[in-house]
C-alpha cells in the first residue's frame, strides 16, 4: 500500500479548502487562517479593487446549520456600525455552496504583538479604546463571548478592532426606566432568524480551533444550557461551568479583567514597576472576580476606574490608606510640590542668612 | 477646580500674607510687620488678578509660568524702590509667587467657559 507524501496532502487539503469564488465579484489571493468552522482568505474585490476578507464556511462543515449560524455572525456584524468593529460588506452563497460574508480586510497586530513595545500607560490607554467598541456592542445588547488579546486587532494608526463575533449571544435591552417602554431586542432576532435561518435564534456560537468547546456546537443555533465556549483563561467562571443563562456583560468584564491583567505583564517578566501597583491590581481583580456581582456593573465603569488611575485620581476598586494617598497625590502634583518645596527652601535660606 | 481668577486672587493673597509674615525673621524690619503683611499680601492680590485674567486669556503653561514671574518680580521691584532697598529679599521672593500662581492658574483654574457648562 502506497501512501500520498505529505506535502500532496497539505496540497489536496488547500484545494480542497480554497472557496470556488467564480460568479462573485471577487477573487482569492490567499489563505489568512482557518478555525474550527471555517477558513479566512485574504481576496480582491474586482468591482471597487480593494483587498477584503472573506470568511467562508468550512467544506467539511457544510451544514445547514453552521451556514446559518456564519450568516448570522455576518448579521450581527452588519448591526454593529462603530469604527471599532470590523465593517461587513457582503454575504451569500458560493458557486460551491459554502456560505461566506466579505469584511474588511484589517491589516495590523494582534493585541498581545502590538502591546509589547509598548510603555505600560501606552497599553492602558490602548485597553479603554477596546472598551468603547465592546461598551456599544453592550448597549446594542450583543456580548462578545470570546475577548481575548488574539480577537483584538491593532491597525497600522493605532485604530483597535474587536474581531471574531463568532459566539456572541444577543440579549434583551431592557427599554429605559424613564420611557416606560416594554423591553425590547437591540436586534430583533425574529429578523435575523426570517431572512438567515430557519431556526430561532438568539446565540450564535463558534468553535474555534483555539477556543474550548466541550461540546462542539449545540445542535441548535441557540446554545444550549451546559455548553462550554469560550477560550481558556479569559473564560468567565459562568461561562466554563456552561451556565448560558447566567451569561450577560459581567462576562465580558470578566475576559476584559483577563486582558488588563495580560497587558500589564511587562515583557522582560519582571516583578517590579508601575505594573504591580495595588490600584491595577485590584482594577483586574474585581473585573475578574468569581461573582459576577461583585464585578464592574458595566464595562464603561471598568474603562473609567483604568482612566482615573492613568489621571492619578483614587479607583473605585482599591481603598488606599494615607500614605498611599499622599504619595498620590504628591506623584500627581509633582511640579506644584516641587515648586513650594523651592519657595521654602529659599524663606528658609534668607532666615537663616538674615540671623547672622 | 475654580475660576482662574478667583484661584490667583486667593492663592496671591495667600501666598502674600505668609511672604510678609516671613519678614518677623528680619529682626531689622520685625517693627514694621503689619505695614509689611498688608503690602506684601495687597501685592499678591494685585499679582493674583493679573495672571488669573492672562491665565484665562492665554492657555499656554510656558507662557502662565514666564506672565507670573514678570508680574511677581515687577511688583515686588516696586516695593523694593519705595523700600530704598532690600531688593534681592523682596524680588525673589515676589518672583517665586508670581512663578506659582501663573503655573497653578494655568494647572488648575478652570475656564469660564467649562465652568458655565
Amino acid at each position: 500500500m502506497k501512501f500520498l507524501p505529505d506535502q500532496v496532502v497539505a496540497r489536496l487539503q488547500t484545494e480542497m479548502q480554497t472557496p470556488d469564488l467564480s460568479g462573485t465579484r471577487y477573487r482569492a489571493l490567499e489563505l489568512l487562517g482557518h478555525g474550527g468552522m471555517g477558513t479566512v482568505w485574504l481576496a480582491q474585490d474586482s468591482i471597487l479593487q480593494r483587498p477584503v476578507a472573506l470568511k467562508v464556511l468550512a467544506a467539511e462543515n457544510s451544514s445547514a446549520d453552521l451556514a446559518a449560524r456564519l450568516m448570522q455572525e455576518a448579521m450581527v456584524l452588519a448591526r454593529l456600525e462603530h469604527p471599532g468593529i470590523v465593517p461587513v460588506h457582503d454575504a451569500g452563497t458560493l458557486a460551491d455552496g459554502r456560505t461566506f460574508y466579505c469584511m474588511k480586510h484589517v491589516e495590523g497586530q494582534t493585541l498581545d504583538l502590538y502591546a509589547r513595545k509598548l510603555p505600560l500607560r501606552e497599553r492602558l490607554r490602548l485597553f479603554q479604546r477596546i472598551a468603547e467598541p465592546l461598551a456599544f456592542a453592550h448597549s446594542r445588547g450583543i456580548i462578545h463571548r470570546d475577548l481575548k488579546p488574539a480577537n483584538v486587532m491593532v491597525g497600522p494608526f493605532g485604530e483597535v478592532l474587536i474581531m471574531d463575533w463568532g459566539l456572541a449571544k444577543i440579549m434583551p435591552v431592557v427599554a429605559s426606566s424613564a420611557t416606560g417602554q416594554a423591553p425590547q431586542h437591540a436586534i430583533e432576532t425574529d429578523e435575523l432568524s426570517s431572512s438567515a435561518t430557519k431556526a430561532p435564534a438568539h446565540e450564535f456560537t463558534r468553535a474555534a480551533q483555539d477556543s474550548l468547546s466541550s461540546e462542539a456546537l449545540a445542535p441548535e443555533n441557540t446554545t444550549a444550557h451546559g455548553t462550554v465556549l469560550g477560550t481558556p483563561g479569559y473564560m468567565a467562571p459562568e461561562q466554563k461551568r456552561g451556565e448560558v443563562n447566567l451569561i450577560d456583560q459581567r462576562t465580558d468584564i470578566f475576559a476584559m479583567g483577563s486582558i488588563l491583567q495580560s497587558l500589564l505583564q511587562e515583557p522582560s517578566g519582571s516583578p517590579e514597576g508601575e505594573s504591580y501597583s495595588r490600584p491595577l491590581r485590584a482594577i483586574c481583580a474585581k473585573a475578574m472576580s468569581a461573582e459576577m456581582s461583585a464585578r464592574y456593573a458595566s464595562v464603561q465603569e471598568l474603562a473609567a476606574d483604568v482612566g482615573r488611575y492613568l489621571d492619578g485620581l483614587p479607583v473605585s476598586a482599591y481603598r488606599e490608606n494615607i500614605f498611599e494617598r499622599t504619595a498620590r497625590l504628591v506623584s500627581r502634583n509633582r511640579v506644584a510640590v516641587v515648586l513650594v518645596l523651592a519657595y521654602l527652601f529659599m524663606r528658609l535660606l534668607f532666615i537663616l542668612f538674615s540671623r547672622r | 477646580m475654580s475660576n482662574k481668577i478667583v484661584l490667583g486672587l486667593v492663592l496671591g493673597g495667600v501666598l502674600g500674607i505668609l511672604d510678609g509674615l516671613t519678614a518677623w525673621f528680619t529682626p531689622a524690619v520685625r517693627a514694621g510687620i503689619v505695614g509689611i503683611v498688608f503690602g506684601s499680601t495687597f501685592k499678591g492680590l494685585i499679582a493674583g488678578v493679573l495672571i488669573g485674567v492672562f491665565a484665562r486669556k492665554v492657555h499656554s503653561l510656558a507662557l502662565g509660568i514666564l506672565f507670573g514671574l514678570a508680574v511677581g518680580a515687577f511688583l515686588a521691584w516696586i516695593i523694593a524702590f519705595m523700600q530704598h532697598g532690600y531688593y534681592f529679599q523682596i524680588m525673589l521672593p515676589g518672583a517665586m509667587v508670581g512663578l506659582i500662581v501663573g503655573y497653578a492658574t494655568q494647572k488648575y483654574g478652570a475656564s469660564s467657559q467649562l465652568q458655565r457648562a
